[in-house]
């Protein structure tokens, strides 16, 4: 630990330009502060809710799977969800195939429906490792894949953002529809491991 | 290479990415140039990023396709299950019909 460790670290290139732009659009008027920390507020508030829902639901209702399963995106809409742009594809864990999902050029993920990225998940490590070796990085995670699944990785590469449609677990059938939605977490979306009880 | 906005694949059909190292903003990752795979769908046409990340408007929108590929086929050394896959996005100027002349 240095001395200054109260001190903030030194302004990155673009820190220091996004700090130059926002400043500009407040001072000429385009926007406020308080629209800026509105938005930031927002963003912090999202969490993995909608994504829960999305999944419940599908669990109770078939038809609404299938709906899902071919435009994830009208199916959140069906929901009433606020989505924006989003371009949602939903892919489905079964015994045969286990999906998982990374952005290896940036760190594109549905925010919209999950709330902002894990550190992990934008982490260099992940991104490059995730599409090499994803058995060993799931494995770290503590989700050990059977041999016989397949393991597929989706590099969300360009507009489409994932989200991964986990295994309903064995014993839940009791549950209501919101009982289910409560142990669906983030991690289990983004397919880095299962549903548990 | 000109960039089409007409569709000329389908799910189903075979496809190679173009091995081709461009320079500026790209999104189709190193490590499938020059791999063969399968279209899983057209997920419909987009503006091109590699012109949008220079404030020009990208158009005609370009095709955009989910790719399938065998991890094995991507990586030699790879130690998963032989059937395991890896999907990305891929334009459509970036794939070739995978019997055609490199």
């Amino acid at each position: 630990m240095s001395g200054n460790h109260d001190q903030d670290d030194t302004l990155t290139y673009y820190q220091a330009m996004e700090s130059a732009v926002r400043e500009l659009l407040i001072e000429k008027g385009v926007l406020t502060a308080g629209d800026v920390r509105r938005q930031v507020e927002a963003m912090d508030a999202r969490g993995p809710q909608d994504g829960a829902t999305l999944v419940a639901r599908a669990w109770v209702d078939t038809a609404f799977k299938q709906r899902m399963l071919k435009d994830g995106s009208a199916a959140a809409r069906e929901l009433g969800l606020e989505i924006g742009p989003l371009k949602l594809i939903v892919v489905e864990n079964t015994a045969e195939v286990h999906n998982v999902i990374v952005c290896t050029l940036c760190s594109c993920y549905p925010r919209m429906l999950l709330g902002l990225p894990p550190d992990w998940y934008k982490s260099r490590s992940y991104r490059s490792r995730a599409v090499r070796e994803p058995r060993a990085v799931l494995a770290e995670f503590g989700t050990v894949i059977p041999a016989d699944c397949q393991v597929r990785v989706h590099d969300s590469t360009a507009d489409m953002r994932y989200l991964v449609l986990p295994r309903r677990p064995a014993g839940t059938e009791r549950l209501s529809e919101a009982e289910l939605a409560m142990l669906v977490t983030r991690d289990n979306m983004i397919g880095v491991s299962l549903v548990e009880i | 290479m000109t960039e089409s906005s007409t569709v000329r694949f389908h799910a189903g059909d075979r496809v190679r990415v173009r091995t081709a190292y461009s320079i500026g903003h790209v999104r189709t990752p190193y490590y499938v140039r020059g791999k063969s795979g399968v279209i899983e769908r057209v997920c419909g046409s987009f503006p091109n990023p590699e012109e949008l990340a220079y404030a020009r408007a990208g158009l005609p929108p370009l095709p955009l396709y989910r790719v399938r590929f065998l991890q094995r086929e991507l990586w030699t050394d790879y130690a998963g299950h032989p059937a395991d896959t890896l999907e990305a996005e891929i334009y459509q100027h970036w794939l070739q019909a995978e019997d055609a002349p490199r």
